[in-house]
């Protein structure tokens, strides 16, 4: 981007040359990249290509093993620990860092409080961060815990924060994986106005689309590699897709096999209600991939853990082939061959301090003892088995499970549910914050699965996924269901109509 | 997808890595050892080790149960108070048989299963109001600790409770005599220790406490049963002490209201000094022996030598503590 004078801006950051090794593994070769005030940057790239390894160097929280930053036009060596804040750097994580405990106010002024005659001034502190939010269009109330806000919500007080710092350079790891098609406008327009102003923006993400209309050049890595940086204007969503997987891309989506008319009903559920939802009645067939659209906080992920036992439901019906069960605790819809994997990898899928054997074979322990003791050769079968089926990538089996690229956390909480060898999987976001090369692997899946006679059910806020995947959609708005859409009627605008409610179910049988 | 040089796709690796964490309270063990050898000719003597590995082992196999309930992200701070009411009572129990038993082996049996008996059954108080009553480890645990002090206080009547001393000459094996020439805590100690090992590392129940402790949320959308599992690790702690507290009340015949202070702590500090991280999540029980044994071993050198005053014990105990804990998090930062 130029500045208004027409003559190239020099760059406000820039890493020169720089190499990143973890112990021997080398994650980063010699990377040039740079960023100039005004401008954003996207940078884009498979699951562990080390986009965010780059990013936490260009932040200061990793030293390079070689090359030089630059910032101001000054070879800097950035201080760690986030203390590139100081310095106008500031990095909102993949893995949000807030304090739970912490008010929204009390965690956006963190290290930095105002202070009146020593003391904190919480009355200007509160003012201010209210006035943060009103911008961002945030309902969120500078005195709420970070622990009772949503994902997105978090997600807006960390811009708040960042916002607040005075940031000369903003650096978002995925910001817009954990939300909305609204929350995403909001968030692009706030980037707007903050480029606007001058502000540097790197920004990573894996939709395409985003990068589309938001960046103004964008860089390709793959396995470490720089491969290209390149003017937006330049590309084409398939030319981007190509050039990070390093081959052509062709059908995204498999071709839908509609499951047989008379198949029977595997999953029926009946005016259902649990915490957050209400009134809840829908029927999964056989070989069925049944999506769940609606926007964030809708209520779909409540239905599925009132549905599996998660949490306690306070009316309705469910059935199983026909017969009537329920599920007070996980372990019995397990058993019953019905399997959840939840959409929050870190905080309720994975145990991150350990290793990748232990979480993949942790819902089905039961399946590895002999003679009352664990067969470790047994648990080794299937990681390598899950390993080869869902292409994790991991340095070796023994490394912690935090430490693998977001995308590949994913693959193995994937390898983890199929474990327990499920008839009905209820797949929560299942390609949150995973490359186009994996998400084409994953859909394939999942077709593969309703094709040999599996019942899914998708969960997804990405609305091409539904579409592209699902044989039926069931819309929900404010936990309740507001329409079940079959055939032609699956469409962006359809779906949005129901889910924003201008349309219901009711409606469509006043108007049928 | 293309192979990538940074992401080779996972393979199970088998090995042994040596670092910090692992080694250090095994360097920590050698070192005392040789420092014992060089003050003391004597330390290495049957007499001397025996005798601070059988005064080990009740600390030691509690701190194999506290190894369970801290891996699942527990604490239990009742043992040792509970270990008294479990003597004390046991002693009563043994008297109050003897006319309708007579002396012999038949009462010192009915006392070795009261004390285990009721270890489960505290086990079961504390486990419980923790998981379905939904208290803090701590503070069920801060509450039974005075509760099992004062109750052993009152059934003593704030004095000694006395074994028979008939029945103490039969029972006075149990502490003293052993198979091999290896007393009879040591042994017990070593098997406690050898299964406890064996479920920490080759049951579910193992890998389902380190899990709990290590994600509570994890592990119940894991379909883990963690109300049950919490609280089978407070009744295995309770039923350990009971197994203590049986080899223990050969050793003086009596129980008083200062019987097991501050056992709690050293069991807590032999299982954190093992390299068994205090918020849960991971643990070993190998390094609780080690842990527990340096503890004993600290106590024993300073008794050998006449330089520092063996009144500074806790002091150096203390600092043991402080180092192990500073190693573990030297590691997670590398
Ligand atoms: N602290 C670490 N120790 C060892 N290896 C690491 C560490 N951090 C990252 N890696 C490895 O570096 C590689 C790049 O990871 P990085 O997180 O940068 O990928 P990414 O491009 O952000 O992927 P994703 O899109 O999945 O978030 C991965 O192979 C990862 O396992
Ligand atoms: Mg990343």
């Amino acid at each position: 981007m130029n500045s208004a004078d027409g003559t190239p801006a020099p760059a406000i950051l820039s890493a020169n040359r720089i190499s990143k090794s973890f112990g021997e593994i080398p994650v980063l070769f010699s990377i040039d990249f740079d960023i100039k005030p005004g401008e954003v940057h996207a940078i884009i790239g498979e699951n562990g290509a080390g986009k965010s390894t780059l990013i936490k160097i260009l932040s200061g929280i990793e030293q390079p093993t070689s090359g030089t930053i630059t910032y101001d036009g000054q070879t800097v060596t950035l201080p760690p620990d986030g203390k590139a804040e100081g310095m106008g750097i500031v990095l909102i994580h993949q893995e949000l860092n807030l304090a739970e405990h912490l008010t929204a106010s009390e965690s956006i002024f963190l290290g930095r409080e105002i202070k009146r005659f020593g003391f904190l001034d919480i009355g200007e502190m509160r003012k201010r961060a209210a006035a943060l939010m009103d911008t961002l269009h945030v309902r969120v109330d500078p005195d709420d815990r970070i622990s009772t806000l949503s994902v997105a919500d978090k997600q807006m007080v960390e811009i708040a924060k960042a916002i607040s710092r005075d940031a000369r350079v903003l650096i978002m790891d995925e910001p817009t994986a954990v939300l909305s098609v609204g929350e995403t406008q909001t968030l692009f327009e706030q980037i707007r106005r903050l480029t606007a102003r001058g502000v540097a923006v790197i920004f990573i993400s894996h939709k395409l689309d985003e990068i589309m209309e938001l960046a103004d050049r964008v860089t390709v890595l793959r396995d470490g590699q720089l491969i290209a940086t390149v003017g937006t204007e330049a590309l084409t969503p398939d030319s981007i897709a190509q050039m990070m997987v390093g081959r052509e891309l062709s059908n995204l989506y498999p071709p839908k096999h509609e499951p047989d008319v008379d198949a029977p009903v595997v999953l029926g559920v009946r005016n259902l209600s649990a915490k957050g939802v209400r009134d809840i009645s829908f029927d999964l067939k056989r070989g069925e991939i049944l999506g769940f659209a609606g926007l964030i906080g809708s209520g779909r992920t409540a239905v599925a853990e009132a549905i599996v036992g998660l949490s306690h439901r306070t009316g309705g019906d469910i059935a199983l082939d026909g017969k009537p069960v329920n599920f007070t605790q996980v372990a019995q819809s397990v058993d019953a061959g019905l399997a959840y994997m939840t959409k929050d990898r870190k905080g309720k899928g994975l145990l991150l301090n350990m290793g990748l054997r232990p979480n993949l074979t942790l819902l089905t322990l039961d399946k590895h003892i002999k003679a009352g003791f664990l067969d470790g050769s047994s648990e080794d079968r299937a990681l390598e088995r899950a390993v080869r089926r869902f292409d994790i990538r991991a340095r070796d089996a023994s490394v912690a499970v935090g430490r693998l690229s977001g995308g590949n956390q994913q693959k193995l909480m994937l390898g983890k549910t199929m474990e327990s060898e499920p008839d009905i999987i209820i797949m929560d976001e299942p390609t949150r914050g995973i490359d186009v090369g994996t998400k084409q692997q994953i859909y394939h899946i999942i077709a593969a699965l309703a094709a040999e006679g599996k019942s899914i059910i998708l969960i997804s806020s990405e609305m091409q996924e539904v579409i592209g995947l699902s044989h039926r959609v069931v819309v929900m708005r404010e936990g309740r269901l507001t329409g079940v859409l079959e055939g032609a009627e699956i469409t962006e605008a359809e779906i949005m109509r129901y889910a924003a409610g201008i349309k219901s179910g009711n409606d469509e049988r006043i108007s049928a | 997808m293309s192979v990538s040089a940074p992401d080779i796709p996972a393979k199970p690796k088998r090995g042994f890595r040596l670092d910090l964490k692992t080694v250090g309270p095994l360097l920590a063990l050698a070192l005392l050892v040789l420092l014992g050898i060089s003050l003391n000719e004597n330390f290495l003597s049957y007499n001397n080790l025996t005798n601070v590995l059988a005064r080990s082992s009740f600390i030691g196999i509690i701190a194999i149960g506290a190894t369970f309930v801290i891996t699942a992200g527990g604490l239990d701070l009742s043992v040792g108070s509970m270990a008294a009411v479990i003597a004390g009572v046991m002693i009563m129990v043994m008297n109050w048989l003897i006319p309708t038993m007579g002396i012999g082996w038949g009462v010192v049996i009915a006392g070795m299963a009261t004390g285990i008996l009721l270890g489960g059954v505290a086990g079961v108080f504390n486990g419980t109001m923790i998981t379905r009553g939904r208290i803090e480890a701590f503070i069920v645990t801060l509450g039974t600790m005075g509760i099992f002090r004062s109750l052993v206080t009152f059934l003593a009547d704030g004095g000694t409770l006395s074994l028979n001393f008939q029945v103490a000459d039969v029972y006075r094996p149990v502490y003293y005599a052993g198979l091999l020439g290896v007393p009879w805590p040591i042994i017990v100690f070593a098997l406690v220790a050898i299964g406890g090992e064996v479920v920490m590392r080759y049951t579910a129940f193992g890998r389902y406490c380190a899990a709990i402790g290590s994600n509570e949320q994890v592990a119940r959308y894991s379909s883990i049963n963690v109300d049950n599992v919490r609280l089978l690790t407070y009744i295995l702690q309770g039923v350990l002490v009971g197994v203590a507290v049986l080899l223990y009340v050969p050793r003086l015949g009596s129980a008083s209201s200062t019987t097991g202070v501050l056992w709690e702590l050293e069991a807590i500090a032999g299982v954190i000094i093992g390299g068994t991280t205090l918020k849960g999540g991971y643990g070993r029980i190998w390094g609780t022996v080690v842990g527990v044994v340096i503890l004993g071993l600290i106590g024993n050198i300073l008794n050998l030598q006449s330089l520092i005053s063996p009144y500074l014990n806790g002091a150096f105990q203390g600092v043991i503590i402080i180092l192990a804990v500073l190693l573990q998090r030297g590691r997670k930062n590398a």
